[in-house]
């Protein structure tokens, strides 16, 4: 990608919209593919618009993404990362030679070790190892890539989310979903291209997670809200009819292809075209957030119930999103800070999330979707093999924040399945073998979406920004 | 096609390694670069000259100096500017470009009327004088220094910075010279005399964000904030990334990694104060109350003739009370709920970051006293907690739940054994809650020190004396001291305003029967005077103590104490101020705060100007710096920011970078001559004769004959011009020669920024409310808006009456739930200084502006206004309305078509009362008595439509 493509997208937004708009009608799905090698300031200008789909720079295995995010910081130890050594040193101050230089959030360096509460048992034909808190997703063990060797840069919350989902620790990047829709375009042409959705608490990263930085603001995600409207003002005024919205749309295109004509500026037709697709996301996304079409057997392999507000409706939701065409869809569920009650916290989360984690893996893959879907699960940090507890005994039993090691599994578009990657140490402190940092995996799922991470790029500042920063290496080995 | 562009993408590949291998003396090849040192400089490093005006062929067109450049700009291309637009596109597009809001219908019909040569220069006059282009320029400076009502990140607290915001609108309208703007907002604090006012100014710094989530290390986040600095002085007033140098030398602009720690040296000197701004009001309130406490003590003294044997006699006693302390020294403390600690030089300690309603403070220290007998915990003031503190709540308040102390011999840190408390007093502690309740065993009882408005906020002290002296250790012992607080109650917003200790210091003492001095520090300070030595102030000092303490005095005390209840509490705002001791700066390797490599003083880029030889190595040097006129980078950073703003594009595109790779300015020439004239504010007469006689004089608003830095001079330059006077009108073949109309053969057409969008809406309702400044306001937000926050507890309390209604700047800005209506028409994050906005044109924006309850609030108003002043037929209403949105008169087919929907609409409502009554208006009880409801509903429809047009909120 060239780093001249800012001002190309505004040079073109005048040039073309105008021949976009009589030639295509008002949708986009017609456009045709422009590649983006192509997309160069030196060449003659195409008819198209910053959200018309998009070929990658080699062809691709996967298409689209659905992130799970488990915000705060999900507890590896309790449910993949197996650490019978833990066990063994249960009680007693972590090693100090593992602490030097490692800062903590909350706990002091020496605080004592701790073992987990839960037993492992190896699953599928892959004998992935998983904790009998997770009863739902040993299903898709063989489905499934565990990347036990994660690793990260920040250990606080608002910063380790802004890393996951942008690749920097400070705020202004554009985020994941945004760099994906930048260099994919759309293939749905009544719903946003990349599209946010949250259960449990609102997330420490704030709306800066799904922006798009200094990327141009169509590629940044749009949250679906999860009471009222699905989308912001998405609902007609009260008492205003479809018909009546119908009418009021008639008039406008009518005045402002009139005002088109007289002026000559394309952006016009911009406007009519997204007052149109405007029009048809009032119809489409309501019937998106309609549950109640599926059937009985998909809700209840979700455990969705229509019109509740949980994960699991948020996973069903992501399936029907991506079936739409949507590129990216990014769920939060903000309720992984386990600083107290560990052990409770993850079977209460699981109970939450377990079953439509592995629901979403099934339908996606009977469906025929998983071939061409990431589906990315795991939180901004993992969580210290060392206890965390109020000194009065109120919030025993926790663990703190710990970026040195932790685990995340991926599915689908690509990814070798059934396989688990990467080892901890004896005590799951650090990694030991074959260590997975953000911006590898970041650059690894842009590889599977046919891009060179490092040639997915955007000038902004004098510079050419990506995703993976400076960094990021393709982890072929857990690719198919 | 394919081949040749191969080639020219060779070409440029083999030029961009031969400029790598050049670095840093040479860059490009231009006709504006010139040699320095036997090298190739890039232009933008080299101070500007006053270029020559072009000569033009068509110099009937010139009516400003910048004609001349864009005119022979033109004409190489065998072009032309486009016909100057009709007079209602002038007036709006200067209204908005001006003072962000549209021209009323008066305003443009006496400029329609105005017959007179001089009619647009006037009007351009008027405007500049307007109080509301202060508000619209403003605005323009806020994105630059990234403005924000909230902290950022996790918890986003509110902040109290809008009176830096009401600064920036007083300075845009009294045109301060831009350079004494920049030193303000540098160092303003450092001024001889500084003014309340220009310590405001240093809020420019203080827009960074803050973490205050739980367990930041606040060293970690107080570096990013400086970084944030550094970066937004480098956009703003340097155009240049100078971030990329933070982890190594930069990798085309000849900045060195050292020097970003140089630079960055100069703002790691200061400490962060909470300001109180007294309006004059508030500042006469505080004076009469003083004046009044005074004259009651005046009579009280003057009623008792034997005072200063008294007070002699009550010095003599009260000097015994001193009590001999020793300072733990070599402290360590830590918290169970995140908070982390900064140890000042007199080894007190004060939490930073997170501030969570429950959590416990331990100090561990060891000493080699022998037979201690009390200890005592000091709470102290300090600038940077709100209201001075000394403790954490918005009013300064401390609470402290349970006090308990340990100790060990430090040999055996493990066996630590309590100690016993007899007895705990402190100075002053609140009606019901006594110290005693600190070491009562209950968590839910506290000790409070609010003494009421006026009087919260100074050093408090509690002593614990213990039942029998701790004998101590040989080798040393070891001492731990716990802080509870816990479960102070209150609202889900005031969990986070929690009253935790902020200041605080732990002494020990040996002698016996200790007791917690109940003077207050000045007044101990001041007994070391001898009387006759201290001024009457001290001496009143000294005795509004004493007062208090003689039962007798009883009415005056309590007379003066319910005065005080009125003491006023004024709006605060961030500030910086220099720390007594300098920081030593040192380079982090790789930009990791954690590896701190050698130790650099402060000291700006070498390529660039020289620093001042007269000004001092800190931030108001650094300031001085900035504001040099050998600069070569601010006018024209600035000068091109303001091109752009007109334009849509800079004369240089990036107007961030005017390092090494940015793009080739479109008008070098001119961009170096508005450069000048910004900055010696002389009109050039360069060409002598061809001089027009419509050219623009100085704006005098600033009542001074130099326009110097002047900004409203340089906008007068700018919209007197021919060039931003043409039709916006793209024809075929302006497409053609200039697609993108970098040349300027016609004005641009673009879409009003976010603020404007809800000005034109609102105004066009009749109901924008024009107040300027004051604290940011709560206009109605969407349902659920707020629950993407991580506190999505926390209330957003909507504005009532004027201030729903108020212009889009002063909404509320909460970073990590921007004001959904704004945000979605581009308006920056402030998450970084932005020094140009994205122009996006979405579905989401056409959603918020057909369906979102703001603009249909203003539908429905703009329906009543069209019924009450639009005249009687419905082809009056129709033209009415549309005048009102877009400033013209519809044409024959605008009229029909809305006429059209009109009745298509009266169909629709008509037996559909129910619709009717949501769509008609929001205040059904007070409809004028015959107004039909229906045909009131199909007028919001077409209002609804007019809000709507892509012209209404488009500048043309």
């Amino acid at each position: 990608m060239n780093y001249r493509n800012e001002i190309k997208i505004e040079g073109r937004k005048l040039v073309t919209r105008r021949h976009f708009f009589k030639d295509c009608g008002i949708g986009i799905g017609a456009m045709a593919l422009a590649s983006l090698l192509d997309r160069d300031l030196l060449a003659a200008p195409q008819g198209t618009n910053p959200l018309a789909p998009k070929a990658p720079h080699f062809p691709a295995k996967a298409k689209r993404v659905i992130y799970l995010f488990q915000a705060g910081g999900p507890s590896q130890l309790e449910m993949f990362d197996y650490k019978p050594g833990l066990a063994k040193y249960n009680g007693k101050p972590c090693p100090p030679e593992l602490l030097k230089g490692q800062t903590l959030a909350f706990i002091k360096p020496d605080a004592a070790l701790f073992s987990t509460q839960f037993k492992f048992a190896k699953h599928g034909q892959s004998g992935a190892e998983m904790s009998e808190a997770l009863m739902h997703l040993p299903k898709v063990a063989d489905d499934i890539t565990i990347i036990k060797s994660m690793m990260t840069d920040a250990i606080n919350h608002a910063p380790a989310q802004i890393f996951m989902q942008t690749g920097s620790v400070q705020f202004g990047r554009p985020s994941f979903g945004s760099w994906v829709t930048y260099g994919l375009g759309s293939e749905s042409r009544d719903l946003p291209a990349f599209v946010v959705l949250s259960s449990a608490g609102g997330t420490s990263g704030g709306s800066s997670l799904w922006g798009s930085g200094f990327l141009p603001t169509v590629y940044q995600g749009v949250p679906f809200r999860r009471t009222g409207d699905p989308i912001l003002s998405l609902a007609n005024p009260r008492g205003v009819s479809r018909e009546m919205q119908r009418d009021s749309l008639d008039a406008l295109k009518d005045l402002n292809q009139h005002l088109l004509d007289k002026t000559g500026d394309a952006e016009i037709a911009t406007r009519i075209n997204s007052f149109e697709m405007a029009y048809r996301m009032q119809e489409s996304a309501p019937e998106l957030m309609d549950l109640s079409k599926e059937s009985k057997e998909t809700l209840a392999l979700y455990g969705a119930e229509p019109g509740k507000n949980t994960y699991a409706n948020n996973c069903l939701l992501a399936r029907r999103l991506v079936e739409r065409g949507v590129r990216f869809v990014q769920l939060y569920h903000e309720a992984w800070d386990h600083h107290g009650q560990v052990h409770k916290g993850t079977i209460a989360q699981n109970k939450e999330t377990d079953q439509a984690n592995t629901a979403l893996i099934l339908d996606l893959k009977r469906r025929g979707l998983l071939e061409d879907t990431i589906v990315i699960w795991g939180g901004e940090f993992g969580r210290t093999p060392m206890v965390q507890g109020e000194p009065d005994g109120s919030n025993a039993l926790g663990r703190d924040h710990h970026n040195k090691a932790f685990t995340m599994w991926v599915a689908g578009g690509g990814f070798k399945p059934g396989i688990t990657f990467g080892e901890t140490d004896e005590i799951g402190f650090n990694v030991a073998r074959d260590p997975v940092h953000v911006h590898d995996l970041h650059a690894t799922i842009l590889h599977l979406l046919g891009f060179d991470h490092e040639r997915l790029s955007y000038r902004f500042q004098g510079r050419d920004f990506r995703l993976t920063d400076v960094h990021g290496v393709v982890e072929n080995r857990i690719l198919a | 096609m394919k081949s040749v562009c191969k080639r020219i993408a060779l070409l440029c590949f083999v030029f961009a390694l031969w400029m790598l291998c050049k670095l840093p003396g040479a860059v490009w090849l231009n006709s504006v670069s010139a040699k320095v040192d036997g090298n190739l400089a890039h232009w933008a490093f080299i101070a500007p000259v006053r270029p020559v005006l072009p000569n033009v062929k068509n110099s009937a067109r010139v009516s400003s100096p910048v004609d001349r450049f864009i005119l022979a700009a033109l004409e190489k291309q065998g072009l032309t500017l486009s016909p100057e637009a009709d007079r209602a596109t002038l007036i709006r597009r200067l209204s908005l470009d001006l003072t962000g809001l549209p021209p009323t219908l008066k305003e443009i019909d006496n400029f329609l009327a105005d017959t007179s040569p001089n009619a647009y220069e006037k009007l351009v006059d008027r405007l500049l004088a307007s109080p509301h282009y202060g508000e619209r320029w403003g605005r323009w400076w806020l994105d630059a220094a990234r403005y924000a009502d909230t902290n950022g990140f996790e918890k986003d607290r509110d902040r109290s910075i809008w009176p830096y915001r009401d600064w920036v609108i007083r300075s845009f309208n009294a045109d301060k010279p831009f350079d004494q703007f920049t030193i303000e907002q540098i160092a303003g604090d450092l001024l001889p005399n500084a003014t309340v006012e220009q310590r405001v100014a240093t809020g420019f710094l203080r827009n960074s964000m803050l973490n205050e989530e739980g367990a930041v290390d606040p060293e970690q986040f107080r570096v990013e904030g400086l970084i944030d600095r550094v970066d937004a002085i480098g956009k703003a007033f340097l155009g240049l990334t100078i971030n990329c140098t933070q982890c190594h030398t930069h990798k085309f602009d000849p900045i060195k990694h050292e020097e970003y720690y140089r630079f960055y040296a100069f703002l790691n000197q200061d400490e962060e104060p909470e300001m109180e701004v007294p309006t004059p009001a508030e500042s006469k309130k505080r004076d009469s109350l003083l004046a009044r406490v005074a004259k009651l003590e005046d009579e009280l003294s003057a009623k008792h003739s034997d005072l200063p044997q008294r007070m002699a006699a009550w010095e003599a006693q009260a000097k015994q009370q001193a009590g001999e302390w020793t300072v733990l020294e070599n402290a360590e403390v830590i918290a169970t709920n995140g908070v982390k600690f900064e140890e000042l030089l007199d080894h007190s300690f004060i939490p930073r970051g997170d501030n969570p309603p429950t959590g416990v403070y331990y100090l561990t220290a060891k000493t080699q006293l022998k037979n201690i007998t009390g200890i005592r915990l000091e709470l102290m003031t300090d600038h940077t907690l709100p209201r001075t503190g000394p403790g954490r709540s918005t009013q300064g308040v401390a609470w402290l739940s349970e006090f308990v102390a340990e100790t060990a011999p430090v040999s055996q840190a493990d066996k630590l054994q309590p100690l016993k408390v007899a007895e705990a007093t402190a100075d002053f502690a609140a009606p019901n809650n006594p110290i005693s309740l600190a070491i009562d065993g209950n968590l839910k009882s506290s000790w409070s020190i609010d003494a009421g408005p006026g009087l919260r906020n100074q050093d408090r002290r509690a002593v614990f004396a213990l039942q029998t002296p701790l004998a101590g250790f040989d080798g040393g012992t070891l001492l731990k001291f716990s802080l509870s607080q816990k479960e102070f109650g209150g609202s889900a917003a005031e969990r986070f305003e929690a009253p935790n200790i902020g200041r605080f210091r732990i002494s020990v003492t040996t002698a016996p029967n200790p007791k917690a001095d109940p003077l207050p520090t000045n007044v101990r300070r001041l007994l070391a005077v001898p009387v006759a030595n201290r001024t009457p102030e001290q001496q009143r000092e000294v005795f509004r103590y004493y007062r208090t303490t003689v039962p007798e005095f009883a009415d005056t005390n309590n007379a003066i104490a319910n005065l005080m209840k009125q003491w006023p509490y004024p709006a605060t705002t961030l500030t910086v101020t220099p720390r007594p001791v300098p920081r030593e700066t040192h380079i982090f390797k790789r930009g990791d705060w954690k590896r701190p490599g050698e130790a650099v003083t402060p000291g700006t880029p070498s390529f660039l100007h020289p620093f001042p030889a007269t000004a001092p190595r800190n931030r108001l040097g650094l300031a001085q710096w900035l504001a040099a006129k050998e600069n070569p980078l601010t006018a024209r950073v600035i000068v091109n920011r303001v091109w752009q703003t007109y334009f849509g594009q800079g004369l240089v595109s990036s107007p961030e970078d005017f390092g090494t790779r940015c793009e080739t300015p479109s008008h070098p020439e001119l961009l170096d001559w508005l450069a000048v004239e910004f900055r010696e504010g002389r009109v050039s007469t360069a060409s002598g004769s061809e001089r027009p006689s419509s050219a623009p004089t100085l704006a005098t608003a600033r009542g001074t004959d130099s326009a110097a830095w002047s900004l409203k001079h340089i906008h007068k330059l700018i919209v007197m011009s021919a060039t931003y006077r043409q039709s916006s009108h793209i024809s075929p073949e302006l497409l053609r020669a200039d697609a993108t109309n970098r040349l300027l053969a016609r004005a641009p057409r673009l879409r009003v920024e976010a603020e404007a969008v809800r000005d034109i809406v609102l105004s066009a309702g009749g109901l924008l409310s024009l107040k300027i400044g004051g604290p940011s306001v709560f206009p109605p937000i969407p349902d659920g808006a707020m629950a993407v926050s991580f506190r999505s507890r926390t209330v957003w309390e909507t504005s009532k009456s004027e201030d729903r209604y108020r212009r889009a700047m002063y909404t509320f800005w909460k970073r990590s739930v921007p004001y959904p209506s704004l945000s979605v028409f581009d308006a920056p994050n402030a998450d970084m200084a932005c020094t140009r906005r994205i122009r996006s044109n979405s579905p989401l924006q056409a959603l918020t502006t057909l369906n979102d309850a703001a603009f249909l609030e203003a539908a429905q108003a703009l329906a009543m206004r069209l019924w009450k002043e639009g005249g009687n037929d419905d082809a009056a209403k129709v033209r009415y309305g549309f005048r009102l949105c877009t400033g013209r008169l519809p044409d024959e087919f605008e009229q029909t078509r809305l006429l059209q929907l009109l009745q298509k609409e009266q169909g629709r409502f008509a037996g559909n009362t129910a619709a009717a009554v949501y769509v008609s208006s929001p205040d059904l009880n007070n409809l004028p008595a015959n107004m039909d409801l229906h045909e009131l509903a199909s007028w919001t429809l077409v209002a609804r439509v007019l809000l709507n047009l892509d012209e209404t909120i488009t500048k043309q």
